[in-house]
């Protein structure tokens, strides 16, 4: 039987148009805005119990003893699982580096490390048994920072490291470095009349989608289980689950259920897991679902970051070398941390030229909470701190900040500092000079007939000015970011497309792995359907294990990658579906044989436009299915001494304008306008691909201004796991976001698009920086900034 | 114990109700209508608004207990809702299906499981026109916030939406979709008059 809230086909009808460049509405959109489309917490089954993970409530600390006996004894408990209940050897999970335990052995890392699981007929019951279970915790020191970790007498994170980077690494409690050197950054020096230094310093943000992290685990009869999950990439927890349960991955069935937003904290495994070996022990359907508290413990964040610069410039404005230090605090476990650490060294230069370059990035393990992916994925830090070095060094040579950037812009051409030529379109100077070219917002916009509307000015309705104490700021910012896995990872996708007759009308329907996440990739799925195979009605089955991998849903990667791997499998079924045309009517018409042949309307037509015959007669009662997997250009890894290595697929520009205005005397922010022109190659969805550099640029504002997850030095204890505390932006704090899409096409990539989700995030941080900078006057090395930051009157620095 | 109440128009009875529960989980896990939803459970993020008696609450910070004889309107059943404000005929929206209207009750054309050709409220449909949903979590909530707002004020001015529904928040979309579908409702809704 299949719960409820198991996801259907969706159909777009014969009354949907749309192919690729058109603004298609989203196929899941009724179900979405009727309260009908199930997410993964709305998952139900009969005879379902409700899982709930117990985690710690210190940092690191060994585990003396665990006793469950209580919990056991409550009425409505059903099981209690600990370490010891583990069914196999395999005791531990990870992305890249498998150092992550499924439940605490002996020891736990971080604050909210899951220690025991229980499975209860409610979810209180669930709790109050969780809350029963006694756990002897004795206190270990914790590692909180670069200092501590690398300390000759430190405490090890993970003790008998054997993970393939432990071999170059400097310091066990390092989990990755990669150095980058390119030309000769001393005899550069030479020539530098500025020279500026910084050291910046980056806050723990969280993606916070607001779908808790959840699912439904179904035990089957076969001994198996069935995961109804929310997650980025279903295969990729495939061979991460199967292995701890003992199963074989044909035993583990997983399916999309719907996602509430993912923003890279989907790429790690949470409950899943948790679910399937509760599901397993009691014979019964499990359910988890995190509160917004466990959730911020559930889920990986954008890992902290300390980079230490130095840029040099000539007196007219050229950059002459550029040194870096970037250090990236990844916390208790491995997850996405080397590719973070890749990402941050290859992207440190930015979108310049810089021929002469000395770059090191690490990622440190410590007792602060797990860090991995987060849109932008180490490129955002990078971006934040090389801004405010441009801003720093045209001030220093009393150029234009706008103009210094240009004038030292990358182009096609270009060599990353990994030696890697850029070669698609990167107009940088271009984007630049439409985000400086768009209006202004007019000034004093909350002046109105009946005085200040305080909705518009910093503090809003809190009434705490009326424009006294006001300044106007206005800041630019330009950023990269690569598009697709890196570092010669095997980063394909699967398809497969069926076109078939249905009630005398072509139908074609898409089945891949995909998770569709919010992004639209369903959308953009059926828009290509319809561009390749010229039919209207297009079916998109639910995201699933029965077919091959998508990969992740991350990396601004989906559309080119898994929208790539339809459009081919779009173009094989043409060309069989050809073929039978061929056979059967070859002989009446000679295009046949000689045109070049389309689909289009329903028909075959040559390029011309001559019709040959219609599709439902071509095909009648046969059906064409291909599944195909589906590759872009391969990439190499960075070598380890010097990071050179054409490593990367693809690059992603954006650059913002900010409009800030500041009250000085309090220190409150209000951003008035975050302006973004984004080359985006080709524009499948342009609405969707506004509603990506919006919400980008949203993330952006929100890391600017107000989130952090605070972790308390001392104890390495998070101190604000709620929204009560971690503040994202609201629609008050959002300012309009005017866009300027420029369509450059990539000729290595499928239509020409570019990966589009990442580099609004990135440049849309240091451009508010730079303008609340303008407005204040102030250095500001840090962000998120707050108001005691703006008003001089914090107790400590950090 | 037992809560009675009417939920989009119709008499509802959970039983068994843990006294803790709160209106948001009889809603999700008792009632089988889990449109609203469970973002924050903390009364920070309006995902989970539904109206009781008209009013606009955050159903997780409701107890259960206390909607025993009250009215409860959803997201399932916003469009309903406004079909029977927009004929005048109801202002509470508990008034449900009329008995002719039940008895004269045939299935409209849809189409598969998008639900196309399903009926939908002027806010729904602007939210789906405008591109103001992504992943969507939080599109129930803001529809029953907007959907509250323009019957208050149908002629909002910018200022006015943000700050009706700066207690909904988004994490995709930067809100500004999410105006741009407030205010195309707003527009259809004046040229309806």
């Amino acid at each position: 039987m299949s719960p409820n809230g198991a996801p259907t086909k969706i159909t777009q009808g014969s009354q949907t148009k749309g192919g690729i460049g058109e603004s298609t509405l989203r196929p899941d959109g009724t179900l979405k805005v009727t309260g009908e489309f199930a997410y993964s917490s709305d998952m139900w089954h009969e005879d379902m119990l409700w899982g709930q993970i117990l985690r710690s409530t210190v940092a690191h600390a060994e585990i003396v003893s665990i006793d469950t006996s209580e919990a056991l004894a409550m009425p409505g408990v059903y099981a209690v699982l600990t370490y010891d209940d583990l069914p196999t050897d395999v005791k531990n999970y990870g992305l890249e580096i498998q150092d992550t335990p499924v439940l605490a052995h002996g020891k736990v890392r971080h604050h909210g490390e899951p220690v025991a699981i229980v499975a209860a007929d409610h979810p209180e019951t669930a709790r109050r048994a969780a809350a029963k279970i006694k756990v002897d915790y004795r206190d270990l020191p914790v590692i909180t920072d670069e200092a501590s970790a690398t300390a000759p007498d430190a405490i090890l994170v993970h003790e008998n490291r054997d993970d393939h980077h432990a071999g170059h690494v400097p310091h066990p409690n390092i989990v990755h470095r990669q150095p980058i050197v390119r030309g000769d950054v001393a005899e550069a020096r030479k020539r530098a009349d500025v020279i500026v230094e910084g050291e910046y310093t980056f806050g723990m943000q969280d993606q916070a989608f607001l779908g808790p992290e959840s699912g439904l685990a179904v035990p089957e009869e076969d001994g198996g289980v069935h995961l109804y999950i929310a997650t980025q990439w279903l295969h990729s927890d495939l061979r991460q689950i199967a292995p701890v349960l003992g199963l074989p991955e044909e035993k583990v069935r997983m399916t999309l259920a719907g996602v509430g937003g993912a923003f890279g904290g989907r790429e790690d495994l949470s409950m899943q897991i948790h679910a399937c070996l509760l599901a397993l022990r009691t014979g019964k359907p499990v359910k988890i679902v995190y509160n917004r508290f466990e959730s911020f413990f559930g889920h990986v964040h954008r890992h902290p970051a300390k980079l230490y610069y130095e840029h040099g410039a000539t007196r007219d404005g050229k950059l002459t070398h550029m040194k870096c230090r970037i250090v990236l605090d990844g916390g208790a476990y491995a997850s996405a941390s080397p590719a973070v650490v890749g990402n941050a060294s290859s992207l440190s230069v930015g979108p310049y030229v810089i021929d002469d370059v000395d770059i090191e990035a690490i990622a440190l393990y410590t007792n602060n909470p797990p860090c991995g992916a987060m849109r932008g994925f180490g490129a955002v830090q990078a971006c934040f701190a090389y801004e405010a070095q441009m801003d720093k060094l045209a001030k220093e040579l009393g150029m234009d900040p706008v103009e210094f950037r240009q004038l030292n812009a990358m182009e096609q051409g270009t060599l990353m500092p990994t030696g890697q030529p850029v070669d698609s379109p990167a107009p940088v100077a271009e984007l630049l000079r439409r985000v400086k070219a768009m209006p202004m917002p007019p000034e004093r916009q909350w002046e109105s007939s009946e005085g200040a509307d305080v909705r518009q000015l910093p503090g809003g309705l809190s009434n705490t000015t009326h424009g006294e104490g006001v300044v106007r700021g206005v800041g630019y910012a330009v950023g990269i970011k690569n598009v697709g896995f890196s570092e010669g990872f095997d980063d394909y996708s699967t398809a497969k497309v069926r076109m078939e007759v249905v009630g005398g009308e072509p139908v074609v329907t898409v089945h891949t792995a995909m998770a569709e996440v919010g992004q639209g990739g369903v959308t953009v799925h059926a828009q290509i359907a319809r561009t390749e195979l010229g039919v209207t009605q297009v079916t998109i089955n639910p995201a699933d294990t029965q077919v091959g991998s998508a990969g992740s849903t991350s990396a601004s990667r989906q559309t080119y990658v898994t929208g790539g791997a339809v459009k081919n499998a779009c173009e094989l079924v043409r060309e069989k579906v050809l073929e039978i045309g061929r056979r059967k009517f070859g002989s009446y018409h000679p295009a046949w044989a000689t045109a070049e042949l389309l689909l289009e309307g329903g028909k075959v037509v040559t390029d011309g436009g001559e019709v040959l015959g219609d599709l439902a007669d071509v095909l009648e009662d046969e059906v064409v299915e291909v599944e195909e997997e589906w590759r872009h250009r391969p990439t190499e890894p960075f070598d380890l001494r010097t990071g050179q290595g054409n490593g990367h697929v693809q690059y992603s520009f954006a650059a913002h304008r900010a409009v800030v205005e500041v009250d000085t005397e309090l220190g409150l922010v209000k951003v008035i306008e975050l302006a973004c022109a984004q080359d985006v190659g080709k524009a499948l969805n342009p609405l969707s691909v506004l509603g990506q550099i919006q919400g980008g640029t949203t993330q952006g504002l929100g890391v600017a201004v107000m989130e952090e997850i605070v972790v308390d030095p001392k104890t390495a204890k998070v101190k604000n796991p709620s929204f009560t505390d971690y503040l994202i932006p609201t629609i008050l704090d959002t300012p309009t976001i005017p866009v300027d899409v420029l369509e450059l096409a990539d000729e290595h990539a499928p239509y020409g698009l570019r990966g589009i989700g990442e580099a609004p995030t990135l440049s849309s941080t240091p451009a508010v920086l730079a303008a609340i900078r303008d407005a204040t006057g102030l250095e500001l090395n840090r962000t998120p900034v707050r108001p005691e930051h703006l008003t001089g009157t914090q107790l400590s620095a950090g | 114990m037992r809560v009675n109440f009417t939920v989009n128009g119709r008499p509802q009875e959970a039983d068994d109700v843990w006294e803790g529960e709160s209106l948001l989980y009889v809603l999700r896990e008792r009632l089988g209508l889990p449109g609203s939803k469970n973002a924050c459970e903390q009364g920070e993020c309006g995902s989970c608004t539904v109206r009781l008696d008209g009013v606009p609450v955050c159903s997780c910070l409701v107890a259960a207990g206390q909607v025993e004889g009250r009215e409860v309107v959803t997201v399932e059943g916003l469009a309903d809702y406004a079909r029977q404000r927009a004929e005048g005929g109801c202002t509470t929206g508990a008034c449900g299906t009329s008995l002719q209207n039940a008895q004269q009750w045939e299935a409209k054309g849809t189409d598969s499981q998008t639900g196309e050709g399903t009926e939908l409220s002027p806010i729904q449909q602007a939210f789906i026109d405008a591109g103001a949903v992504q992943c969507g979590f939080c599109t129930p909530g803001l529809l029953v916030a907007a959907d509250e707002m323009l019957e208050r004020n149908p002629n909002p001015t910018d200022a006015d939406i943000r700050e009706a529904l700066s207690g909904n928040l988004c994490r995709c979309t930067g809100y500004e979709k999410i105006m741009d579908a407030v205010r195309l409702a707003a527009a259809r809704q004046s040229e309806e008059v």
